[in-house]
């Protein structure tokens, strides 16, 4: 019977009107999530933050608690939020959102934008750009580059070098490439005799 | 003449085109021989609780019955509230119906367990077996599924909506027979793997009346104009993923296939989408009446050129990255949205990762003059907003606010939302659904009380300060059917105070609030057609008295306390022998 008293008055004390800011004092407008066993609260956090420690202000550490999740809130049914999670990882392993560089093509009269973060390998890079240009590229082999074609794509790198598209694996080409010149046949076959 | 001396059956022809299960209801108490001839010309019967009558006794009333609806676990289990095993099979009841209704054509289940064995049965004994719906269902595989597909030979729709289905593999839509061209409505946007695209492919094109086809994720986008192309006809589509590298061939290809379906009323699926793949479907959002965005991750921006093409529109789910400006779009566009629900992309953040405030909401009340039904997930409200809204809008049905941070005040004034919600009951005479959230004392709930008399269905939340609060609905609400309450201060004595009420409405969910086991148990003695059931899963709750019930669901039944209830769940009933561990 005490028990229901005291928490009576906490609740009494819940329903004063104040002037602070929200969460200022919510510890004590929230009684009822300390009575939950632990097992129903989930935490995502690594800290162990109980609930009376969500919203509140004075913190020592640096790094504010996550908030304990209450089992049941938000209404949330685990069918969307394992859809949304799954889909928020494949972006998040992105590294940045989008990955614009220039396109030039020797001779053409304008330069092209494309987002390299859309493909996932050369041979797609390869085929947009022939589409985007409409010209052939030819495929890619180590010891010849692209002979046999009068295009070699060619990017520049973090280091300012113009580069031979295809040389380093693909993951690497799109952190270092800072734009993309489609070269000229002759020009090019200077590039895969080095 | 007097009516009872019209024959028989020209009463049962005119009972016919009642086709309402309340009116069907009225017209079986008027009398005997209208009780009899309306029993026997029912054809559906909805048992909103599956344990609230047993399948014999549903049988023997209505013996010509060719559809059924049932429900099972309470609403709550959808956010994880009711442990696994509580409940809610349906094997017992398709036992019941494989010799009772051997011609049933319609089945369709709603947060139910449904198991292989129930598929196989139903694929077995029911000869004109025509419409499964399986909503938010679980417990079987895609083996039941085939067994449905192989053996239905009517098979007019098969729908998984949002259920949780085991795929050991994909094979299972091979299952249908050449010779099955029936289908009209195939929904299995739920089944996690591959399915087979040949076979869904063949089925396709040999179903000519195939109006609904929704995929899964598992369907490239690369194959979805393939699709389209062999049925044009479509009138509701889901697509599969929506992403593909970016090639101009992919998106002429898929944008002509789209521009082929002239009856497209309804989008779904848009799973991982690629904004520059949206524009394919552009030519159907003039006559799009429904709008499922819920799982697509894009940008306001790119959101609004979608919805400004779409001034049919009528029903629109989308994340919350439609924000305060795509709402606007939307209340400038679509003057006939009747529903819109804008689901949190990122519930369990601290902070807002999007624009979305209550000014959205106001926006839509604003301009859409139809809207009758919201659930709108946001951060802040004000009781001006709300009072705005109930005011904009007196003709609202469904009004689900969840404002993600329990507790929150009005964000203007820090008062409790009472003031915004009353307005909502006031000026909403027609309301039937309400979920309430942020700051509430007993005072919102008296105002429920007061004005909410058809409100049907109440969600409450960490809201109240004492019984007086639950008493307010209990005592006033004329219409409720039902309640369902997490973290309230809710106790004994409104409970107890409105008993009777109790078996006025389908069931009550209570969890986390102050109700003790010897009230349940005085109502569980007082009250021998509820069912009060006590779940805990730490142990016998009569060896803790001293502490509040953890959840309680009571519900009305004649049928008595169900024989498959879990170890962790307690029928507190009259001559309950409590179980020890």
């Amino acid at each position: 019977m005490e028990r229901l008293l005291s928490f009576e008055s906490d609740h009494l004390r819940a329903t004063e009107l104040r002037l602070g800011l929200p969460g200022s004092d919510k510890p004590s407008v929230r009684p009822k999530n300390n009575k939950r066993a632990s097992s129903e609260i989930s935490q995502e956090s690594k800290s162990n933050s109980c609930a009376s420690n969500a919203g509140n202000d004075d913190e020592r550490d640096s790094a504010p608690p996550a908030k304990v999740q209450v089992v049941g809130w938000p209404p949330i049914r685990s069918y969307r939020k394992n859809t949304l999670q799954v889909q928020a990882k494949t972006s998040e392993s992105e590294l940045c959102r989008g990955m614009y560089v220039k396109v030039s093509m020797d001779g053409a009269p304008y330069l092209r934008k494309i987002d390299l973060k859309v493909y996932t390998c050369y041979p797609e890079l390869l085929n947009a750009l022939e589409n985007m240009f409409q010209l052939t590229i030819g495929k890619y082999s180590e010891r010849e580059g692209y002979n046999g074609s009068d295009y070699a794509p060619t990017y520049e790198d973090k280091d300012g070098d113009w580069m031979l598209v295809g040389d380093v694996p693909w993951g690497m080409f799109i952190t270092t490439c800072k734009r993309l010149r489609i070269m000229r046949g002759s020009e090019a076959k200077g590039l895969a005799c080095v | 003449m007097s009516y009872s001396s019209l024959p028989e059956d020209v009463l049962e022809h005119v009972f016919s085109f009642v086709q309402s299960d309340k009116d069907r209801n009225v017209i079986s108490l008027v009398c005997k021989s209208w009780y009899e001839i309306e029993r026997w010309c029912r054809r559906r019967i909805f048992v909103g609780n599956c344990y609230a009558v047993s399948p014999r006794m549903a049988i023997r009333r209505f013996p010509e019955v060719r559809s059924v609806e049932l429900k099972g676990k309470p609403h709550f289990a959808d956010f994880n509230l009711v442990p696994e095993g509580w409940g809610g099979y349906v094997y017992p009841w398709i036992r019941a119906m494989a010799g009772g209704y051997p011609w049933l054509e319609e089945l369709k289940l709603k947060r139910m367990v449904v198991t292989d064995e129930s598929l196989e049965l139903i694929a077995k004994s029911l000869k004109n077996f025509k419409v499964l719906v399986l909503s938010s269902c679980e417990g079987f595989s895609t083996h039941g599924l085939a067994a449905i597909a192989a053996d239905c030979k009517n098979l007019k729709e098969l729908d998984l909506w949002e259920s949780d289905v085991e795929d050991p593999s994909g094979n299972w839509l091979s299952k249908f027979p050449d010779t099955c061209t029936s289908l009209v409505s195939l929904n299995i946007a739920c089944l996690g793997s591959e399915v087979s695209f040949s076979a869904l492919e063949r089925l396709v094109v040999r179903c000519p009346n195939l109006r609904t086809l929704r995929l899964n994720r598992a369907v490239p986008l690369e194959k979805l104009a393939h699709l389209l192309r062999q049925a044009p006809q479509l009138v509701e589509l889901g697509t599969g993923t929506y992403s593909a590298d970016l090639r101009p061939d992919i998106f002429s290809n898929l944008a002509g296939a789209f521009s082929g379906c002239k009856e497209l009323k309804s989008l779904s699926g848009f799973w991982d989408v690629v904004p520059a793949y949206l524009p394919a479907v552009y030519s159907v959002c003039s006559g799009l009446t429904t709008l499922n965005l819920s799982y697509a991750t894009i940008q306001s921006p790119d959101l609004i050129k979608l919805v400004s093409q779409c001034p049919k529109l009528q029903c629109l789910w989308v994340l919350d990255y439609i924000e305060d400006s795509g709402l606007e779009a939307l209340a400038a566009t679509c003057k006939d949205l009747r529903e819109l629900r804008v689901f949190p992309s990122e519930p369990f953040g601290d902070e807002p990762n999007v624009s979305l405030t209550e000014q959205g909401l106001v926006l839509v009340s604003e301009g859409c003059p139809k809207l009758e039904s919201v659930l709108y997930f946001c951060r802040r409200m004000s009781n001006d907003a709300l009072v705005t809204i109930a005011k904009n809008r007196p003709s609202m049905i469904r009004f689900r606010l969840c404002i993600i941070d329990p507790q929150t005040p009005d964000y203007l004034t820090l008062e409790p939302l009472d003031v915004g919600f009353g307005a909502i009951v006031q000026h909403c005479k027609d309301l039937r659904r309400l979920s309430l959230s942020g700051l509430l004392t007993d005072r919102v709930f008296e105002y429920i009380g007061t004005y909410a008399k058809k409100l049907e269905m109440l969600s409450v939340a960490f809201a109240g300060e004492s019984d007086l609060g639950l008493h307010h609905v209990l005592s006033g609400c004329d219409s409720l059917r039902k309640l369902e309450i997490m973290d309230c201060p809710f106790g004994d004595k409104a409970l107890l105070a409105n008993a009777a009420k109790l078996e006025t409405m389908r069931s009550l969910w209570m969890s986390s609030c102050s109700v003790s086991f010897e009230a349940c148990k005085l109502l569980g003695q007082k009250m021998p057609r509820l069912n009060v059931e006590v779940i805990d899963e730490s142990g016998p709750p009569d060896s803790r008295p001293e502490l509040p019930v953890k959840k309680l669901y009571i519900y009305r039944t004649v049928t008595g306390r169900r024989i498959d209830m879990p170890g962790f769940v307690w029928n507190v009933g009259e001559d309950s022998a409590l179980r020890l561990s």
